[in-house]
């Protein structure tokens, strides 16, 4: 008569009183149809594991609290767990969407990091000082609006009060300084780019 | 290469002999072996013991 399989509930009642083997009889039992059930909903082997043992922590520690009750059956309420954190786990992608690349497109192939690497920042520095000197041979009006306007980013507002001229006198004179500044790097053939 | 000579298996096959690895299941049996649960004045609290 050893053949006759104990059942869910008697497992479930041993494990409550403390016996731990019922755990591992009732997990090796289900443990092939609860996996299944949660690969077959997000095809991911990983995310797969990741729920399946989130299930069985939230099954050990109702039970361990004794507030299991059985009013229904061991497996559909483990199920209706996993179908709970399946359904949290996609609620969670879709405000954050995660992007594998086990297939064919590489996410990394359109994303790339926006942060300087030592070369170009040691060439932007470099352009960025031969243009502080460019901007000295500019007449004394003109470097005085580009200065506030790029290196301190005032406002033309702010500009005009500042300098005593209108709004529009400003901006003429950012204009100019723009277009001498274009001379002066045409005429001196520099190339100011990365 | 592989993509190529290997044949892709059916989501009903894939399905089949599914389960979680070895390490996850010995995982929650040694979870569920250090989770005691304590009661205090009628609050129920989880340790886990080292």
């Amino acid at each position: 008569m050893n053949n006759v399989e104990i059942t869910d509930a008697v497992l479930v009642h041993e494990y409550m009183q403390g016996n731990e083997i019922a755990l591992s009889k009732l997990i090796n039992r289900h443990q092939h149809r609860i996996y299944s059930f949660i690969f077959s909903k997000v095809f991911d082997r990983d995310v797969a594991e990741d729920i399946f043992q989130d299930t069985f922590i939230k099954v050990i520690n109702t039970l361990k609290r004794g507030k299991y009750n059985e009013e229904g059956k061991f497996l559909p309420w483990v199920m209706r767990i996993a179908h709970n954190l399946v359904i949290d786990h996609f609620r969670r992608n879709k405000r954050m969407p995660k992007f594998d690349n086990s297939g064919d497109f590489n996410i990394f192939s359109v994303l790339s990091d926006s942060d300087l690497n030592i070369e170009t920042q040691i060439i932007k520095d470099q352009i960025e000082n031969d243009v502080k000197e460019l901007i000295k041979e500019l007449p004394e009006d003109q470097l005085e609006v580009l200065t506030m306007r790029i290196y301190k980013d005032m406002s033309f507002k702010e500009i005009s009060e500042r300098t005593g001229v209108s709004i529009n006198t400003a901006l003429g004179r950012m204009r100019y300084a723009l277009i001498n500044l274009r001379k002066i790097i045409e005429k001196h053939n520099l190339v100011l780019t990365n | 290469m592989r993509k190529l000579y290997t044949k892709k298996l059916s989501k009903k096959d894939q399905l089949k002999d599914l389960g979680p690895r070895k390490e996850t299941v010995q995982f929650l049996l040694n979870y569920s072996k250090a989770l005691r649960v304590v009661e205090t004045r009628g609050i129920k609290f989880g340790t886990i013991l080292n």
